[in-house]
């Protein structure tokens, strides 16, 4: 390593603002990036790229696809947020999916059997969901806390026998009941007084806002608060760091672990309360899924910042809504899906270079201040440095 | 596949019930509203611009939503159609975005709008509510009604009792098999008309059940691999004819069934047509699910102005189902299958609609 090119390095790293500046441009590169890439397949399958996009942002803006685009939004932030939990711990919870059908599921079924006043059984049933979305990613915490099971193995293990048990319930002999002259079959209707009441937020639309939105951004400032302001969140944060260095200023891994998961486990609970609560009001064979699998892509996106996670929860539905129109159109909608896809690979890509550059900055740095200035030492390489001068 | 399946019995049923509709109706009222509304082929009283809507994998899954495909462009080069346009459902996408691909399409004038697969229920009544001069179909849904909604239904298990009773007479080993796409209620009528019309045969038959996945999953409709892992379990256990009822898995049904010299029924198509040139000729028969005439039906119907609302029920007695007989493989037995064929139209055999 040149003594310039490390000075180079040194001036950009020493510039907290512009360090600040450089996780802000990796996600925008990385959509620009994407955008790039969509026009490049769609010129090859004889699109225009530019009509294209502006047939989506025109389609997007319209007020009633504004409120499906908030709708949607509200479901993939709280799945982005349970992942992020995790993430924010290095435990990967895939398991999210399951955790959400299993809660929605048994949380239809409550709300549709007990009587309750209407707020009294919204409450119930978002519990409910709550408490089964946690028990489930419990038995992962568990697992790991105390056999060592790794969680990525046991929660998409549990996402199939959830799918079982699901399948299980969701029949005439328990949960379900058949809908007349109908193929499918759901919980009985939650009762209208305790429909989570819309906001018809934006003009031009009768479609109403999921009034869970407002849970959802509590929910977010709540994550924040979590992570930043408290013990536990230290905690948390300092294992995802470092697992040794926390064990050796006194934290309770296994506690923590399990503790995690119960709690991402609870927010992924919420994960199918916005369309339970705010459109289908039954779980029924349509109930959508996956979407355990979007909130990982969101918080990665997001890069699990409470604010990073809603427009990453916000930009991907904004993408999904606006794929029917391109349907429409004869423009083939995967290409959204090829969007979404480069738009997270870049994304990591553009952290990860983001990251390298600054790691390499840092150990030049604390490299040329040992040797006392002389600069360009063998001992810049990256691996002598130590794990502390990485840290962000 | 489960979704397509249901998505072309819901397409089917959708078809049937616009005819329906327009008969009763309006029928009058969509004839004038087509050819304004498809400005292209104004000239053409039939120039209907056709909007179709598809549940998961859409045209090309060599199932349920192909066969809707097919009634489609059937009607499109004998009515002579404008290019209509087919739109298809995402995995993992909620009622609201059914809804808004419906109404995408009523409100860039395509009339009539089928929607195929039962998924389609609500999306349709509300949308349907919304257009009152949009003639609507379902396919495999009743619970939709409306003014302007045709819904297209199959008696999928009467077709299945007459494929089980030709099991039955075909096995030897007194052992048959039925592997199903996905554990729905569309598709346990199909198990429950396959095991009635078994039993009607033989009372001491042995029937093997079995699903390939179950809802909210629905690979089972399209995952051959696990089709034909089941049904060679089914045949290592005895099984000598083995009928499936999983769409694009079918392919692993036949292939096990060539692997163990055991015989096998397709499914919604004559499969002894449609299968890979290699296993077509272990396919003795196939239940035919006529979504195309239903789709089909529904088209010509609306330009004829003749579309009426409700249900209209594709069963044994109009030919929306039936058994095949492509290959001479039930010829020796098909007296005792017309037989069947005319107690259930009769009225003499009830077919049971739920295994339990």
């Amino acid at each position: 390593m040149s003594p310039a090119a490390g000075g180079f390095l040194d001036r950009v790293s020493g510039r907290v603002k512009l360090t600040g500046w450089l996780s802000l441009a990796a996600p925008l590169l990385a959509i620009l990036f994407a955008a790039v890439i969509t026009a490049v397949v769609l010129l090859i399958t004889g699109n225009a790229p530019f009509a294209t996009f502006a047939l989506m942002a025109e389609y997007g803006v319209q007020p009633r696809s504004l409120v499906l685009t908030l709708n949607f939004a509200t479901t993939y932030y709280l799945a982005g947020l349970a992942v992020a939990i995790g993430f924010r711990m290095n435990l990967f919870n895939i398991g999210v999916d399951g955790q959400y059908r299993l809660a929605a599921l048994l949380a239809a079924a409550v709300g549709g059997t007990v009587a309750l006043p209407g707020p009294l059984l919204i409450v119930v049933v978002v519990l409910v969901g709550v408490l089964v979305g946690a028990l489930w990613a419990g038995i992962v915490g568990l697992l790991k806390a105390t056999r060592g099971v790794s969680e990525v193995i046991s929660s998409i293990m549990l996402n199939a026998i959830a799918t079982g048990v699901g399948a299980w319930l969701l029949t005439p002999a328990l949960l379900a009941v058949p809908v007349a002259g109908s193929n499918n079959i759901g919980t009985r209707p939650i009762p209208e007084s305790a429909h989570f009441p819309g906001f018809a937020l934006i003009p031009g639309t009768t479609v109403k806002v999921f009034g869970f939105i407002v849970v959802a951004i509590l929910m977010g400032i709540a994550y924040h608060v979590l992570l930043t302001r408290t013990v536990f969140g230290f905690d948390l944060r300092a294992t995802g760091r470092s697992e040794s260095a926390a064990v050796a200023s006194g934290v309770n891994v296994k506690k923590m672990v399990l503790a995690t998961m119960l709690i991402s486990g609870a927010v992924a609970g919420m994960v199918g309360m916005p369309q339970l609560l705010g459109a289908s009001y039954s779980y029924s064979l349509d109930f959508p899924a996956g979407l355990g699998f979007t909130g990982i892509a969101i918080a990665l996106l997001g890069r699990n910042h409470p604010v990073g996670i809603a427009v990453g929860a916000l930009l991907w539905s904004f993408l999904d809504n606006s794929s029917n129109i391109l349907d429409l159109e004869g423009i083939p909608k995967e290409i959204v899906i090829i969007m979404q896809g480069t738009i997270v690979l870049s994304v990591i890509v553009a952290y990860e270079l983001v990251h390298r550059y600054r790691m390499a900055a840092e150990q030049r740095r604390v490299s040329r201040e040992l040797t006392g200035g002389t600069g360009g030492s063998g001992g810049a390489g990256g691996t002598a440095t130590p794990e502390g001068a990485v840290s962000r | 596949m489960l979704r397509n399946r249901v998505g072309r019995m819901a397409a089917g049923v959708l078809a049937g019930a616009m005819v329906t509709v327009g008969v009763a109706a309006c029928g009058g009222d969509s004839t004038t509203a087509t050819p304004a509304e498809g400005g292209s082929s104004a000239a053409a009283p039939t120039g209907a611009k056709v909007g179709l809507a598809y549940d998961i994998g859409g045209r090309g899954d060599q199932s349920f939503n192909d066969s809707a495909a097919a009634g489609l462009d059937k009607a499109k080069s004998e009515l002579k159609l404008p290019d209509p346009r087919e739109l298809t459902a995402s995995p993992g996408e909620t009622e609201a975005q059914k809804e808004e691909r419906l109404r995408l399409l009523a409100t860039s004038g395509y009339n009539p709008v089928v929607a195929v697969g039962f998924a389609y229920s609500g999306p349709v009544k509300k949308v349907a509510a919304e257009f009152p001069d949009v003639k609507f179909a379902i396919v495999d849904d009743a619970a939709a009604t409306g003014p302007n909604i045709s819904n297209l239904v199959f008696a999928e298990h009467e077709g299945s009792f007459l494929v089980g009773a030709a099991a039955a007479l075909k096995s030897t080993k007194n052992n048959v098999g039925f592997v199903g796409g996905v554990q729905v209620p569309l598709i346990q009528k199909f198990e429950a008309g396959f095991a009635a019309g078994a039993k009607a045969v033989n009372k001491d038959i042995t029937i093997q059940s079995k699903y390939l996945s179950q809802p909210p999953e629905f690979t089972g409709f399209n995952d051959p691999a696990k089709g034909k892992t089941v049904a060679e379990g089914m045949i290592d256990a005895g099984a000598d004819v083995v009928y499936h009822a999983a769409g694009g898995s079918g392919s692993g049904v036949f292939e096990a069934a060539k692997a163990g010299k055991a015989q096998a029924i397709g499914v919604d198509a004559d499969q002894a047509l449609t299968a890979d040139a290699a296993v077509k000729d272990v396919v003795m028969t196939s239940m035919l699910k006529k979504l195309d005439v239903a789709v089909y039906d529904f088209l010509k119907s609306f330009a004829a102005g003749t579309v009426k609302p409700g249900t209209t029920v594709y069963d044994l007695k109009v030919a929306g189902v039936d058994y095949s007989v492509t290959g001479g493989k039930v010829d020796d037995i098909k007296d005792k299958l017309e037989e069947y064929k005319q107690k259930i139209v009769s009225g003499e055999i009830k077919v049971p609609e739920t295994t339990s």
